[in-house]
This record gives structure tokens, sequence and C-alpha cells, in this order.
């Protein structure tokens, strides 16, 4: 279904709802360490905090807020008890309230975008929002399939790696700028829509002590697959994950003739 | 640093400027006034040579058969970087740069320059602030850079021990993947040397939280001024076996004998690091925050920084960092340190609301939320004597003064010097009652100069204060021992000094006074 909001029903309406997807994701700042039995890499007592594309998605929507042009923003998080951290960030933000979509640890480590999509896709049938923000990927898998897969899913228009995003010109639609191989991209896409942030749509915020501390109080709901009715059986299997290959160090050398020496003994030179 | 050795120094967004808080302390690419400092002989007309012999071939060809031709730099320029601080405000003469590989061309080097009466100045990092670490005539450098093997981690007992050479950073990254820290963190670690770091018993931001070198060093091995090898390299956590010897090495600014390698005490790196950030509109706040901070964090915070408005002008306008709180007269830099997530941030939301809830308190301020924040808050308290610099000459003090008297100090030098320098900073280690006080001119001004010495050094002493609380004394303090030191002690560390150095050739000049 489309149906389409023009800006003075968005000021006189309550403006656009938002749904904003946030991961919890190891922190980028962080060494990854693989686990000895190559299974994956080590999570346990390692730093995590929010996916940064997706502060970013936040952050889009807490500003779409004070312009006045959504009305209500809502996170949500696909993920272990601990992504319930994640979301009192985004509330801590400006973001309104959350929802914690909990997935056993059992089938944590298997759980694939294809399946976040489909979770995402039964939330959005009761929340109805009008436009669902992600970030464009993760930076644990890399996937940058989670926006794309939702919006077939829903059969919204999409616009990906955006980095910026406003009105557009007969304020029926939203035009959104988008980065990509040749330069950028401008398009206009109508609600309901699925956007993903791109690094350049802006740069988040500061979480304040008093929005850390009104954070707390802010309504964060849970659910589980099962009462979405969605099934998380996978559809891969991680056979092994390895280190890249560890880059071999060169030498140090004393002389010239130490270098034409060495230059000679690997027949790069006559 | 901060379980912050966590942290690369990307960031993955783009912020103006900093290249994080632990990037390399850059050097700034030449003083103010334009090119070379004045040679240190000018600025101090009064200190005459000693009685050292003058460098000759035949001492230069007996270097070359101890470490080699290529070791000997001879060459005016490259000499020349070796001769001027980081400060960049002294500059020496001298005409050598020795860089050994192992203690025992250290000790060849020393006694030969004993017999002969050649000075030497010892070398490491040279980020040293108060110009003890360049010569002031024409002694030999002995530079430790190229002694910087890590020589083992104990990942039990948590005992590192290095060569004297190593740098700081380096060696935190190395202890870090055994999950361990090197128990001090300062703005110089990416080129300081843990040897220089022992030779001037440097503080840093976690001593709040960690103790100081003279604590957590177990050992150290060292070369005396007579070329003798001082071997105290035990990694024993207790020994209770005679006069601890080492302690007198331990911040003799390189007056004592050469430290050649260390045994360090590393605590196990915390896995939680948290940072508030607040903004105060009073000093008073400031002391009451940092009550609060000692109550209600007590067992896990591990820095307490102030920061006073003019500093944090400085790092905005002259760096271009960007500050997420509004304007206030203070900022505070609250970091945690602990074993588990959880339960550290259940103290740090007590911490914040306790301070939310307090008189005239701290409404502004944040808590990073992930690495790049962490390191861009730390930043713009480690970055604040690089953007002094770009003001142009920078007058630094670094003293510790009872709590209450730490901004008194600085709104009274404000005032004194109102009109005649672009800024006067203070900020520092509130929790260790040590105030980092700066002025900055375009250029050195002998005027203002007059105006800040010795009056503020006299301030200090009439409350009791040190006037050199981590930098220690090098060539620019050492004839104001007396106002932190009583006269006999002073006369006591003479003699220790002639008995370890009969001839004086060790870093002349520098920490004791002249007579």
């Amino acid at each position: 279904y489309i149906h389409i909001i023009n800006k003075a029903d968005m000021a006189a309406s309550k403006g656009l709802k938002i749904l904003v997807g946030c991961k919890r994701v190891i922190d980028y700042a962080v060494k990854v360490r693989v686990k000895p039995d190559r299974s994956g890499v080590v999570t346990e007592g390692v730093k995590h905090s929010m996916n940064p594309f997706d502060e970013i998605a936040v952050e889009e929507a807490v500003r779409m807020k004070e312009k006045k042009l959504a009305g209500e923003a809502v996170a949500i998080s696909v993920g272990p008890p601990q992504s319930q951290e994640t979301l009192r960030t985004a509330l801590a933000m400006g973001i309104d309230r959350a929802i914690h979509v909990e997935i056993p640890l059992a089938q944590l480590e298997k759980l694939q975008p294809i399946h976040v999509s489909k979770l995402l896709a039964k939330v959005c049938e009761s929340e109805k929002p009008d436009l669902v923000i992600l970030g464009k990927q993760a930076i644990d898998d890399d996937c940058n399939q989670t926006g794309q897969m939702l919006a077939a899913l829903l059969d919204w228009p999409q616009a990906t790696f955006a980095s910026k995003i406003e009105p557009s010109q007969d304020s029926k639609q939203l035009r959104v700028t988008r980065e990509v191989d040749g330069g950028m991209e401008t398009i206009d896409v109508s609600v309901p829509a699925v956007v993903t942030s791109d690094l350049r749509l802006n740069e988040p915020r500061y979480a304040t002590l008093p929005n850390i501390m009104k954070a707390k109080k802010k309504p964060l709901a849970k659910m589980s697959p099962d009462q979405l009715g969605v099934d998380l059986q996978p559809r891969q299997e991680v056979i092994s994950v390895e280190d890249p290959p560890v880059r071999k160090a060169g030498a140090k050398v004393e002389s010239v003739e130490d270098l034409v020496g060495k230059l000679r003994e690997k027949g790069l030179v006559k | 640093s901060r379980a912050a050795s966590l942290l690369p120094q990307l960031l993955l967004r783009r912020r103006p400027a900093s290249a994080g808080a632990f990037a390399l302390l850059a050097r700034p690419a030449s003083s103010a006034s334009g090119g070379l400092p004045p040679l240190t002989t000018e600025i101090h007309p009064g200190i005459k040579r000693g009685a050292f012999s003058q460098l000759t071939d035949a001492d230069v060809s007996a270097f070359e058969a101890i470490v080699g031709g290529d070791h000997v730099i001879k060459d005016a320029d490259e000499v020349l970087s070796y001769n001027i601080d980081w400060l960049r405000i002294c500059r020496g003469q001298g005409q050598l740069v020795l860089r050994p590989k192992t203690t025992e061309e250290v000790s060849a080097i020393v006694r030969h320059c004993n017999k002969r009466r050649l000075a030497v100045v010892p070398q490491g990092g040279n980020t040293g602030l108060v110009g003890g670490s360049v010569p002031l005539f024409d002694e030999i450098v002995i530079s430790t850079s190229r002694m910087n093997s890590l020589l083992s981690i104990d990942p039990v007992s948590g005992v590192l021990v290095a060569e004297a050479g190593c740098v700081l950073e380096q060696l935190d990254r190395e202890a870090a993947s055994q999950g361990l820290m090197m128990p001090l963190d300062l703005g110089a670690k990416g080129s300081c040397q843990i040897g220089g770091n022992l030779a001037t018993n440097a503080g840093g931001l976690r001593l709040l939280r960690y103790g100081s070198l003279r604590g957590t060093t177990l050992g150290l091995e060292a070369v005396l001024p007579t070329g003798q090898v001082l071997d105290c390299l035990t990694t024993l956590r207790k020994d209770n076996t005679g006069y601890d010897i080492k302690q007198l090495l331990i911040g003799s600014e390189g007056t004592l004998g050469i430290i050649t390698k260390a045994a360090i005490l590393c605590p196990a790196r915390p896995k939680s690091v948290q940072l508030a950030f607040l903004g105060l509109d009073s000093f008073q706040a400031v002391l009451d925050t940092y009550r609060l901070a000692r109550r209600s964090l007590g067992e896990i915070l591990s820095a307490f920084e102030f920061i006073d408005s003019e500093s944090m002008r400085a790092v905005k306008q002259n760096l271009g960092l960007s500050c997420p709180l509004g304007e206030h007269s203070f900022y505070v830099l609250a970091e945690t340190s602990g074993s588990n997530e959880t339960h550290d941030r259940e103290k740090l939301d007590g911490f914040i609301e306790s301070v939310m809830s307090m008189d005239g308190c701290a409404t502004d301020g944040t808590v990073a939320q992930d690495a790049g924040q962490f390191a861009h808050l730390w930043s713009l308290r480690e970055r604040i004597v690089e953007s002094l610099l770009v003001d142009g000459y920078e007058y630094k003090y670094d003293v510790s003064l009872p709590l209450a008297d730490i901004y008194r100090l600085v709104e009274h030098m404000r005032t004194r010097l109102d009109g005649r320098v672009i800024r006067t900073a203070g900020y520092g280690h509130l929790g260790d009652g040590n105030l980092h006080l700066n002025f900055t001119t375009p250029k050195f001004d002998a005027k203002v100069l007059e105006l800040i010495e010795p009056h503020v050094f006299d301030w200090v002493r009439d409350r009791r204060g040190s006037v050199s609380a981590e930098h220690g004394l090098g060539l620019k303090k050492s004839q104001y021992i007396r106002h932190s030191k009583a006269d006999f002690a002073v006369r006591v560390m003479a003699e220790v000094k002639r008995l370890l150095d009969p001839n004086g050739i060790m870093n002349p000049y520098k920490v004791l006074p002249d007579e």
C-alpha cells in the first residue's frame, strides 16, 4: 500500500512516525580476536556499543522530530538482553520509546539479516511507521542487506546510503540524496519508505545528562520472535572464521651494500 | 592509556582536526618566533661551563669503537634536533650524539667519559618540559632510543621487564596483549621512553588510581657516572634487604646515572572504562563533585581532571576541536575503570544522579557512549598543551597545592598578568592536587617572565605546596628547590650526588642549584 502525506498534513497531523533500527555490535575501536575453535570472534567481556551507522540513523530521527517533520520516533533492536543498553542510548539521544525483540543466546549467532528483516516487517505491521531508518550496514557482518530486504518484504520504496533526507519540492514525498559509486544521486520517494543511513548523513550528538536520566523512564517494550511468528531457522552455516593473513615483517638493512645483496638474494635484481 | 589503549588512532567519523586522544604528541613545526629557539646559554648567561674536558678526535674514535661508526652522530643538522627540547625553549650546543644498543656499551661510554671528565646528558624521548634532557654547553648526548627491547611479560604476576628505550605507548600495547596495562599514562606516551619516565618519576593521568612509579617500579638496572653497572633489576614484589637504592635513581632526572632496564608491575587491564564529562560553574562545584566522585565511585575511579574555560577556549580556537557542552567556567572528566560493565554503569548512574541533585551543580554533562566519544572527550584535556603552543610562547608551571588553593592561584596570576598575556590557562589532575598553570604570549617576553617568576613560586611556597608536582626541576626550576625542600635536605642531596658522581659529569647544571 502506498499513501502520500503532504507537508501541510505533516505539520497539521503529528508528523511522520519513524521507526529506527539499532544493533548492538562490538565497539568499532576494539581489536577483534578470533575464537580458538574458529567458530566466530570473541564477544565475552568485550566492549559493545551501538552500530555507528545506527547512531547516525537515531540522530536523523531525532533531528526530524526537532524540525517538526516527525512526530514520534521509536527505536527497535533485535538482539540479546544487553541490547537494552543500546536502546537506552537511543532513548538518551531523544527517541521517544523503544522495542526490544529479544533473541535467546542459542539462536543469536545464527541470526541473519533475512530473519531481522522479517521481524522488523512484522513490527511494521502493528506499529505502522511512515518511515523506517536503518544503518546502511552493521560493522560486525558488513552485510548491507536488512534495509533492502525489509523494503522488499513490505513492498515499500527504499532509499539506501542516504546522506541527506528532506521533504521533496512538492512536499508530498521525501527527497533523499544517496551516496553512490559515481557520486551523488537524488531521488524522491513516497512514504512509507525504508531509508538506510550513510556516514555523511549527520554527526550524532552526545547524550546529555538530563536525557540520560530521562531515558530510564521512557517505555521499553519487550517482544519475542515467537510472538511475532517469525521462524529463526538459520539459512546459512558458518564453516570457519579466520584472521586475515599476517603481513610479513620487512627487514631493516644497515647499508646500501646490504640492500643490494638482499635484492640479489631474492632474485629481484641481477 | 586509559583502557583507552583499546582505541586505535582512526576515528570512523570525520571529526575536525583531532586524530584521537592517543595520537603522537605532535612537535610544533617551528617556534612561533620562527626558526630556532635562542641558545640556552643566552637565556641563562649566569651559568658557567663546568671544568670539563673538550671533546677530541681520540674520544670520537673511542666511541666509534664502542657503538660502531653508524651510531656516533656528528653531523650538525642531525645533532641539532637532540639539542632542542620539546617545548622549543632551549637550545644546547652539544656536538655529539651516541646511540648505544646494550648496557655494556653504555657502561663503556660512561667509563670513558668519567675518566676523561667529559660531561654527558642521558636522553630518552626528549619530551621533558623543564629543559632537563638537552645539553646546555657541549655535553655529549647519550640516547637510549636503540635500547628498545621488551625483555619479558609475566601474565600471572603482571611484571613487565623492558629496556629503557622502549616507548611507553608500545609497552602498553604489548601489555594489552596479555590483559595488562602500564600503570601510567601521559600525553607524551607516543614518544616518551620508560627510562625517562622513571628518571623523572612521571605522574600522568592515572596516578590517582595506580600510584606513582615509586610504587610500581619493582627493579631497575642503571649505569652509574663511574661507568659501573648497578643491577637492582628484581621482579620481586617484596624485597626488604637493605637500602632501596633504585629510589634514588627514580626521579633523579638523569643526574645520578643512566637507567638501562626497568621491571614494572602492571595492573590488570580493566574490562569496563566509562567517562563522564561535566560542565560546572564554580570551582567549589568542582571540589564538591570530586568529593561525590570519591564517595560514589571510590574503588573504580581512575582519573579526575579539571579544565578551566580558558583552556577549553584554547583547544577550540587553536585546534578546532568541538566541545559537546555549553559554555561553563569549569569542565571535569571523571573516568572509571573496573571489571564489570553492568556494575560500573550502575555506580556511574548513581554518581550522576547525586551530581545533578547537588546544589549549584552540573546539569550539563555527558557520558561517553562509545569509543569515539571517549577518545574525543579525552582529547579536550590531553591536547591542551599542544593548543597553547599555537598561541606562540608558553610559560609552563606545574604545582601541587592544597585543593582549596588550586584555583585561587590561577585567578591571582590572571589578575597580575592582565593585559600582558594572550591567556592564563589552569587545568590539571585535581585528584592529585596538581595544577598545570600556563601563560601564553606571541613571543618570549622577559618582562612577562619577571612578573611570573619568582612570584608564582613564592605564592606556592607560602602555602607549603610543591613548585614542581610532576615535571621535575630540570634546568628551569633548579634554583627554586628550596621553595619546597629544607636547606639541609638539599645539602644531603648534594652529598649523594658527590658520592655517586665525583666528577660531576652526569647531566650537569640540572636539578640541584649551582653551588
